[in-house]
């Protein structure tokens, strides 16, 4: 894993940790962000990590570019020995998949996809060598995911799940995107989960919707009143199947502002989870019990 | 305050921009022509970053119902006081009562309406912004429409400036946008990379301010790579990662999007380059169909194009100030 440095334009370094998605790549972005932020090197306006690779913006008039690389260049020891332990928050994020709105919506942009004939879930499930769309859905909401990225609109989590790279799901996202998505999906693209903050365009195969509001501009929902937005990278979710009646109970306590997400502090250790994934999941898991 | 009695086909409130939340996807928003906001500003008497009315392709009709000092610069939208044209790069009053309309489209694509004491909507994560997208910032986070009412802050303002010709900007034709190749620039092979240069494009309809596609060169010719794990089937995927504003992406190597000021923050395309900090004025006075050339340059002809667009804003504010 050799990162990777070049300029995006007078106002941007642009690193990639790595070509390929791992759990690596994700903690070395995550260590370089935070160390770049702590060293205030002068001129850096804006830090911005992502899933496999991360984005500084500067202000060239303040800092000349090749000073702010050699500035970053010089953090990267430091993350690499950085201790790969983290002390994060487990969220459980309720989804019902196969719900009424992202069928909708699927049947709508049909012509758009790999497979027109089935469903975003048929799909998926056929092309990983899931038997049927439970199994699947049972292996989707079986482990928990890393929020490795927050991005492409405001509050959009990119999801990352803490399993071993031969159970990892794997789909493309749609062939033309499209037009629309219903507000909270939860989305599949790449090696990626996401959960769409807004309503919008969107190119990831839509596999259900949770009840749990994750943007809030005008900051009234209870727990979005500090800050409009839920996620930051780091955090670990845990998605959990529901059925419709649960879904409407909860939508009715989000309207009624009276919804609490279920919220646990733990501490992950990439060495634990390298050693035994089942042992480590079990353990993040079972904060939430 | 100001009545809106047509809003046009696109006009919000906009400033410098919302700086600092990117990392969330929350794009820095703002004008799309820096220049042409903060000489409207100066016009007319208002500090350089107060917030004004950005009016795409067409001019709204605003009643106006207190006496005031408006400003229109940017694209040749010739403003007119209960039907009587005014210049443009001018300051001129504005009786309470009064309604300002605007002529059709000449040239350039966004028209910058600063009001002698700013659009007084509330200040949302440092910024008064518009971010439609996200519903943020603006007047209640969307564009004006027919029926708003718009708060105006109080000043008195200076009437009867004009902006000299020459410390004005607009894009020469065809357009010529600066291009510092790097980020995934070495996906593409040597000919298609002199390609892309030599290639004259057009910008397509689907431009807007979150990004403006291009049409017309011939498609990206990729290097024979292997597939990256999560980065998904296409040859110009990668796995999601950040989009720096005025990236230049070709999703399927088809047609080349740079991004704006209401940038998707991230995602799964690979980029060729990124159009330099200089030229992203006048990226939003392109019409659709605008005839562009894409010219490569070093780090220090960026920077020195960067200099000089700091001296020529320092000029207008010496001129106005």
């Amino acid at each position: 894993m050799e990162s990777r440095y070049t300029f995006g334009g007078d106002e941007h370094v642009f690193c990639e940790v790595d070509t390929e998605m791992s759990l690596e790549a994700f903690f070395k972005s995550l260590s370089m962000t935070n160390a770049i932020r702590e060293s205030q090197i002068r001129g850096v306006t804006e830090i911005c990590p992502a899933n496999a690779s991360f984005q500084v913006r500067f202000d060239p008039d303040i800092i000349k570019p090749d000073d702010m690389l050699a500035e970053i260049r010089k953090l990267e020891v430091q993350a690499e020995n950085a201790d790969a332990t983290m002390d994060t928050r487990i969220v459980e994020v309720p989804v019902l998949y196969n719900d009424p709105w992202t069928h909708e919506t699927l049947m709508r942009f049909r012509e758009r996809h790999q497979d027109p004939t089935g469903t975003d879930l048929d799909y998926s499930a056929r092309i990983n060598g899931y038997g049927t769309v439970d199994d699947f859905i049972a292996a989707h909401s079986g482990s928990p995911w890393f929020v490795s990225m927050v991005g492409f609109v405001a509050g959009l989590p990119f999801l990352y799940q803490t399993v071993e790279r031969q159970k990892q799901i794997e789909v493309p996202k749609y062939l033309r995107p499209r037009t629309d998505t219903p507000k909270l999906t939860v989305g599949y693209g790449g090696c990626f989960s996401c959960i769409y903050s807004v309503r919008g365009a969107g190119g990831y195969q839509m596999f259900g919707v949770t009840p749990m509001p994750i943007f809030d501009p005008q900051q009234q929902i209870n727990y979005l009143r500090d800050f409009m937005i839920f996620f930051k990278p780091g955090d670990l979710v845990k998605f959990t199947p529901i059925d419709r009646d649960t879904y409407d109970a909860a939508v009715e306590a989000v309207d009624a502002n009276t919804f609490e997400p279920k919220i646990r502090d733990v501490r992950f250790s990439l060495d634990e989870f390298n050693a035994d994934a089942d042992a480590c999941n079990a353990k993040l898991e079972g904060a939430l019990k | 305050m100001i009545k809106v009695l047509n809003p046009g086909l696109a006009t919000s409130v906009q400033d410098m921009g919302r700086h600092g939340y990117y990392h969330l996807g929350i794009p820095q928003s703002g004008g799309m022509d820096q220049l042409a906001l903060q000489a409207a500003n100066l016009l007319v008497g208002n500090p350089a970053d107060a917030a004004v009315l950005e009016a795409t392709f067409m001019g709204p009709e605003l009643e106006f119902t207190a006496d005031t000092v408006v400003a229109v610069t940017g694209a040749a939208l010739t403003p007119k006081v209960d039907g009587d044209a005014q210049e443009n790069w001018h300051s001129f009053p504005v009786k309470a009562g009064q309604v300002l309309s605007f002529d059709y489209l000449k040239g350039g694509a966004r028209a910058y309406i600063a009001v002698a004491g700013g659009i007084d909507v509330p200040i949302v994560l440092g910024s008064r912004s518009t971010y439609a997208l996200g519903a943020l910032g603006g007047f209640k986070g969307r564009p004006i429409a027919v029926g708003d009412e718009i708060p105006v802050g109080k000043a008195s303002g200076t009437a009867g400036r004009t902006l000299d010709a020459s410390l004005r900007r607009a894009p020469a034709s065809p357009a010529e946008i600066r291009v510092l190749p790097g980020i995934y620039w070495h996906w593409v092979t040597d000919e298609s990379g002199a390609r892309f240069y030599a290639d004259t494009w057009k910008v397509a309809p689907e431009a807007d301010r979150i990004g403006y596609r291009f049409r017309g060169g011939e498609p990206i010719q990729f290097t024979e790579r292997e597939r990256p794990f999560g980065a998904g089937s296409d040859p110009s995927n990668i796995v999601d990662g950040c989009y720096p504003y005025g990236s230049i992406q070709v999703p399927g190597g088809t047609e080349p999007i740079i991004l704006h000021r209401d940038a998707v923050s991230g995602g799964g395309y690979f980029m060729l380059g990124t159009v330099i900090s200089a030229d992203m004025d006048l990226i939003g006075q392109m019409q659709p169909h605008t005839p562009t050339r894409f010219v490569k340059v070093t780090m220090d002809q960026a920077l020195q194009a960067r200099a000089d667009r700091m001296a020529l804003i320092g000029k207008i504010k010496d001129a106005l100030g």
